[in-house]
């Protein structure tokens, strides 16, 4: 059983963690973002078939999910999920990718 | 002044000497005005919903103190234990520990019961008898079950006849009985009715112990006892049946009895009969496994924030209950819909209601002004047969989540099965290393 003293030892703890703290970035494209890692993977990182988001260019994400919603490009689940955002979400969910 | 807390502020701030008193008349509301000293924010369940809450209050602002509060020393996810039940893998894989949210993410992790939520007093007490302090509390007590909605079925019978809807011990129990389930025998199964966790979940089960049945006890049969007259991705789990294990002729492994016939009233443990239908038909099965009707998880309850439905009112913003002042709830307990009851889900509402929670504790408005939601949940029909639905959610202008228009849906009638069962079990590695971080 852990001791309530052990919340001061956490606390500093994490003053000298290396989180990178999201709290500066507000922008819906990180709020979409953040929906994406389930499948996409922690921060982006995929541990499988599934394609890494981090890596990828603003450009890229942008050109992908623009043709998965009007179905020039064809995906498993893509297709269904692009089609959920504005084109002004697309661009700053792009944005907030190529920072990952 | 530094000694003001929160309770004392609010009192105060009532009253017409309020805000020169806090020196904070320019926060937007008394409930957003900052305090002294670190927050303290406890989550209580470490499942998807809470670890992920945990873990991300952490990411957006490492100054909060977190305290994860779960009784079990491990989490065995739900998804995937039915791949679990169809002898696809081991419960090992789909079992995490606790020790990344610790070691990674310094959130303190105290394994114990909730005895009481002092909702006034804004602490939790353990069964150890401690007492923990919070400024906002985060909730993700999962579900419980109805026993009461079948006659002669009690939290005492389950190792007899086994739900398997909380993942772990239950599992294995019915992994066993139909291990042992002699060739030729009949697998029950009585799934609930809306609404519950794991909607697609009942047909997965069927649909994997049909392909271990296959493999090994050929001639056994499997009933679907259902208490609805349908059910999620019914049509291509339909077509995933014909395709693999002859359903709809007279050969076919699985059969389906749709409400009102299917519907189980009544559970004799000791001889594994269902009466299912009007007529209360009696079925005598060799496994049984019956999903009873479910609620919020007992916590929920306990602290008085469930309605009549059975479920949490929450507002969906922030994910507070709309009962209790800065106490919040997410995933399955809360009131959700059209958001599923689902892993998924209680990850995504987990994220929002975090950033909520961080912007709240540092005195600013509700963040992210526009919340977003996605679910996506993968099914298998088959070890390489995979199928999905996925939708993405906003906030509609009633405050309310609303699915997207045009947005999401099932995996097309011709869609690419191999691939998507490829991804069904990434998918499960990566939203459980974006929970718990152990991956």
């Amino acid at each position: 059983m852990m001791k309530h003293r052990t919340l001061l030892a956490t606390a500093l703890l994490v003053a000298a963690a290396s989180l990178q703290p999201l709290m500066a970035d507000h922008d819906s494209g990180r709020t979409i973002g953040l929906t994406c890692f389930g499948c996409h993977g922690a921060d982006g990182v995929s541990l499988g078939a599934v394609p890494s988001m981090k890596g990828m260019s603003e450009e890229h994400v942008r050109t992908a999910m623009t043709d998965f919603k009007s179905g020039k490009r064809s995906g498993t689940i893509m297709n269904r999920i692009a089609k959920g955002y504005t084109d002004d979400q697309i661009k700053a969910l792009a944005k907030f990718v190529a920072g990952l | 002044m530094a000694k003001l807390n929160r309770r004392n502020f609010l009192k105060l701030a009532g009253g017409s000497t309020g805000l020169a008193l806090t020196g904070c008349a320019s926060s937007p509301t008394p409930k957003a005005t900052k305090k002294a000293g670190p927050a303290k924010v406890v989550v209580v369940g470490g499942g998807f919903g809470g670890a992920s809450a945990a873990k991300y209050l952490k990411k957006f602002d490492p100054s909060i103190q977190v305290t994860l509060i779960e009784y079990n020393k491990t989490f065995t996810t739900c998804p995937g234990s039915n791949w679990v039940l169809g002898g696809l893998r081991d419960i090992d894989s789909i079992t995490h520990s606790y020790d990344a949210l610790i070691n990674k993410y310094g959130i303190n992790v105290i394994h114990d019961w909730v005895s009481a939520i002092d909702v006034d007093g804004k602490n939790v007490r353990l069964a150890s008898g401690s007492k923990v302090e919070y400024d906002r509390l985060i909730l993700s007590p999962g579900i419980d079950f109805r026993y009461d909605t079948i006659e002669g079925y009690t939290a005492n019978d389950v190792n007899m006849v086994p739900h398997a809807w909380k993942a772990g011990s239950q599992t294995t129990v019915l992994r066993n009985q139909i291990a042992s389930m002699r060739d030729g025998g009949v697998f029950v199964i009585a799934p609930p009715p809306n609404p519950f966790r794991c909607p697609p979940g009942p047909y997965e089960r069927v649909s994997l112990i049909a392909n271990y049945f296959k493999k090994h006890k050929p001639k056994s049969k499997i009933l679907i006892l259902d208490a609805k007259p349908k059910f999620s991705k019914q049509k291509l789990f339909v077509k995933g049946w014909k395709d693999l294990y002859g359903y709809g002729t007279d050969k076919s492994m699985i059969e389906f009895v749709a409400a009102p016939d299917g519907k189980v009233s009544k559970v004799d443990v000791k001889s594994k009969t269902a009466y299912a239908g009007p007529l209360e038909e009696a079925v005598k099965a060799d496994v049984l496994n019956v999903v009873p009707a479910q609620k919020a998880g007992e916590l929920a309850h306990a602290a008085g924030l469930t309605d009549k439905s059975g479920w949490c009112p929450v507002n969906h913003h922030t994910w507070e209950s709309k009962v209790a002042p800065f106490v919040h709830v997410i995933g399955d307990s809360a009131i959700q819909a059209p958001l599923p009851k689902s892993g998924y889900a209680a990850n995504s509402e987990a994220k929002i209601c975090a950033a909520a929670v961080a912007s709240m504790l540092a005195g600013k408005d509700p963040e992210p002004h526009v919340p977003s939601w996605v679910n996506t949940c993968y099914s298998l029909v088959g070890p390489q047969y995979g199928i999905s639905v996925a939708m993405v959610y906003n906030l509609t202008k009633e405050g309310k989540v609303g699915k997207v228009k045009g947005s999401g849906g099932l995996t097309p009638m011709d869609g690419n099965r191999q691939l998507e069962a490829l991804y069904a079990e990434n998918w499960l590695l990566n939203i459980s290393n974006d929970t718990w971080a152990d991956g």
